[in-house]
């Protein structure tokens, strides 16, 4: 249970004056029950590669095997691979039409056939999941807030139930508060199912307390690939391409200048935390 | 995949035609069409052909593009060479099984109507492959500024053009981005009979509405926000200005419909069949 992708090229607007190469050569290996953060600035091609993953663009070179199965192949069964492979886009709330919420939400169960009360009881147990509050259920989507929309579109991806989630920028625009509370929910499925997770994000800290692994895109080619703590190392030349380490790596490296023995492979706050204490404490106990 | 449509684009390249005033364009554009349907006679096609293929050269923009242009046409173009093929009746008859006749005259007719047919679309996208929204519209508000004084809002539908030019590409991408989603959500666009298939496009029209309005919503605010308050009084950041080559391009450009249309009526109807 994998996908993996082989010298995988996209180029936009193939042959007009428009062309543009939004992937370059990307070869990667994503295990089943990983939880993958992608990261990238504006343009480097995340949002282009996730939609190869189910298929939705289809590469212009290249080979992405789901399963161990090439699904480039003639006769490959493209609605089965959309069913396990669950993505859900940047600003979903632009994709929500039913009448309320609940029933925007029964529209992916409904495409897989399920029976009305289970389509219904899938919708309910989505919605829970992602926070959104019941009295929501029965209003019209777009009256809700931005950030209830958000949670509704997420939880309409859900209720499919992937065996692969793939989230492009879940929580841009939201409070602190929404952002924690959609990823701890994310993590939690990804716990409790042995569910893969595919995290596109702008943010450091998130991934850092998330993911398992951190892949770095820019100008359309894989950059790193490894645990974030080790991509964190590079964060001279992840600067030079736009991004940062997270905040606590910076403070770490300082105080090491500043002639404390801390590790800087810290990635969030709580670990730096420890890890300072740490020192402390053994510089007393020694002094 | 929807993006394939190619009317209406703008191709960016520089050459002479591009820098040609979109006035210029405007007009001459106009004057091909009708000269189309003016002439008669093989001479008078081969000259517009010529003509039009000299055109084309000279914008640089790549022949592939514009034929991709006419796939939208092609039910249209087939539908008026039948009917013109089966209904015409007309001269020597050619062929004749169960109800339908072909004659001479039909054969003919068909096949001249689908090349001006095609010449038409090639035309007309040539023009809007060389002008951008922008200053097409420019040009049909100065084109159109004389109708100022019977009290037709020139400026207003000027504005009105431009903003629904500028729309197209912008609601095309939200189409795709809104289809994608609903795909990967399990949604089925293209199976099924047609109430199906209608059915099958709420979930792309509704959000598509919705931001539709959103957007137009969004521009008025920011319209406002800068206190547009529609033509009157209101001056051009770069007014058009005629240069030489734009009085040569029309020069050029009457020097051939004088010529299609003098050659075209001259020269008779049949001689393109030996
Ligand atoms: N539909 C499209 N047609 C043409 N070019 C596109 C299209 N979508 C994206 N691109 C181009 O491809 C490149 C990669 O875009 P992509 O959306 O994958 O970036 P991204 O990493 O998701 O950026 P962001 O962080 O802003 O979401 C960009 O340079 C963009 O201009
Ligand atoms: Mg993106």
């Amino acid at each position: 249970m994998s996908i993996k992708l082989e010298h995988l090229n996209y180029i936009y607007s193939q042959g007009t004056a428009y062309e543009k190469k939004a992937l370059n050569d990307v070869c990667l290996e994503i295990p089943h029950g990983e939880f993958v953060g992608i990261i990238g600035h504006t343009g480097s091609g995340k949002s282009t590669l996730i939609q190869h993953l189910n298929g939705l663009l289809r590469a212009s070179s290249g080979e992405l095997y789901y399963n161990g199965e090439n699904i480039y192949r003639e006769g490959y069964d493209m609605r089965k691979l959309r069913n396990e492979v669950g993505l859900v886009f940047q600003y979903p709330e632009h994709q929500l039409f039913e009448i309320d919420a609940l029933t925007d939400v029964c529209f992916g169960p409904k495409n897989q056939g399920l029976s009305p009360e289970e389509c219904r009881e899938r919708a309910l147990e989505a919605l829970r999941l992602v926070g959104l509050k019941e009295k929501y259920y029965q209003s019209s989507p777009f009256e809700l807030s931005g950030g209830q929309k958000r949670r509704t579109a997420i939880a309409g991806v859900l209720a499919m139930r992937p065996k692969v989630l793939v989230l492009d920028e879940p929580t841009a625009g939201l409070d602190p508060k929404g952002r924690d509370d959609i990823l701890d929910q994310i993590a939690y499925l990804h716990e409790k199912s042995d569910m893969t997770v595919i995290l596109v994000s702008h943010s450091m800290e998130d991934i850092a307390r998330y993911a398992d692994r951190l892949i770095v895109m820019n100008k359309g080619a894989v950059m790193y690939n490894d645990e974030p703590k080790k991509v964190f190392e590079h964060y001279r030349e992840l600067e030079e391409v736009g991004l940062a380490a997270p905040q606590v790596t910076y403070i770490m490296h300082d105080l090491v200048k500043r002639g404390m023995s801390v590790r800087t492979d810290v990635t969030t706050v709580a670990e730096a935390a420890d890890e300072i204490m740490r020192t402390l404490v053994h510089h007393c106990t020694n002094s | 995949m929807i993006r394939d449509i190619t009317i209406g684009q703008y191709y960016p390249a520089k050459s002479m035609i591009h820098r040609l005033d979109p006035r210029v364009k405007l007009v001459c554009t106009l004057l091909y069409l009708v000269s189309l349907f003016m002439f008669r006679s093989i001479s008078g096609y081969l000259i517009a052909t010529l003509f039009l293929a000299a055109v084309i050269r000279i914008s640089r923009v790549p022949f592939s593009f514009i034929v991709r242009g006419l796939k939208p046409i092609v039910m249209l173009l087939m539908i008026t060479v039948l009917f013109n093929l089966f209904l015409t009746r007309n001269g020597e008859v050619l062929f004749h099984a169960w109800i339908f006749t072909v004659t001479e005259g039909g054969l003919v007719t068909a096949v001249y109507m689908a090349v001006r047919l095609i010449y038409l679309i090639i035309g007309s996208s040539l023009m809007t492959f060389t002008t951008t929204p922008n200053e097409l519209t420019d040009g049909i508000e100065a084109l159109l500024h004389p109708l100022n004084k019977i009290h037709v809002p020139v400026h207003e539908v000027a504005m009105m053009m431009s903003i629904a030019l500028r729309f197209i590409p912008i609601l095309l991408e939200e189409t795709d981005k809104i289809m994608k989603a609903q795909i990967a959500r399990g949604a089925d666009f293209e199976s099924g009979n047609i109430i199906q298939r209608a059915k099958s496009m709420i979930p792309l029209l509704v959000p598509l509405f919705v931001s539709a309005f959103r957007r137009a919503n969004d521009l008025a605010m920011a319209m406002e926000a800068r206190c547009y308050r529609g033509g009157e009084g209101r001056t051009k950041m770069k007014p058009l200005r005629y240069k030489c080559r734009d009085y040569a391009a029309y020069i050029v450009m009457i020097a051939y419909v004088v010529f299609v249309v003098a050659v075209g009526r001259m020269l008779p109807l049949h001689v393109w069949i030996f």
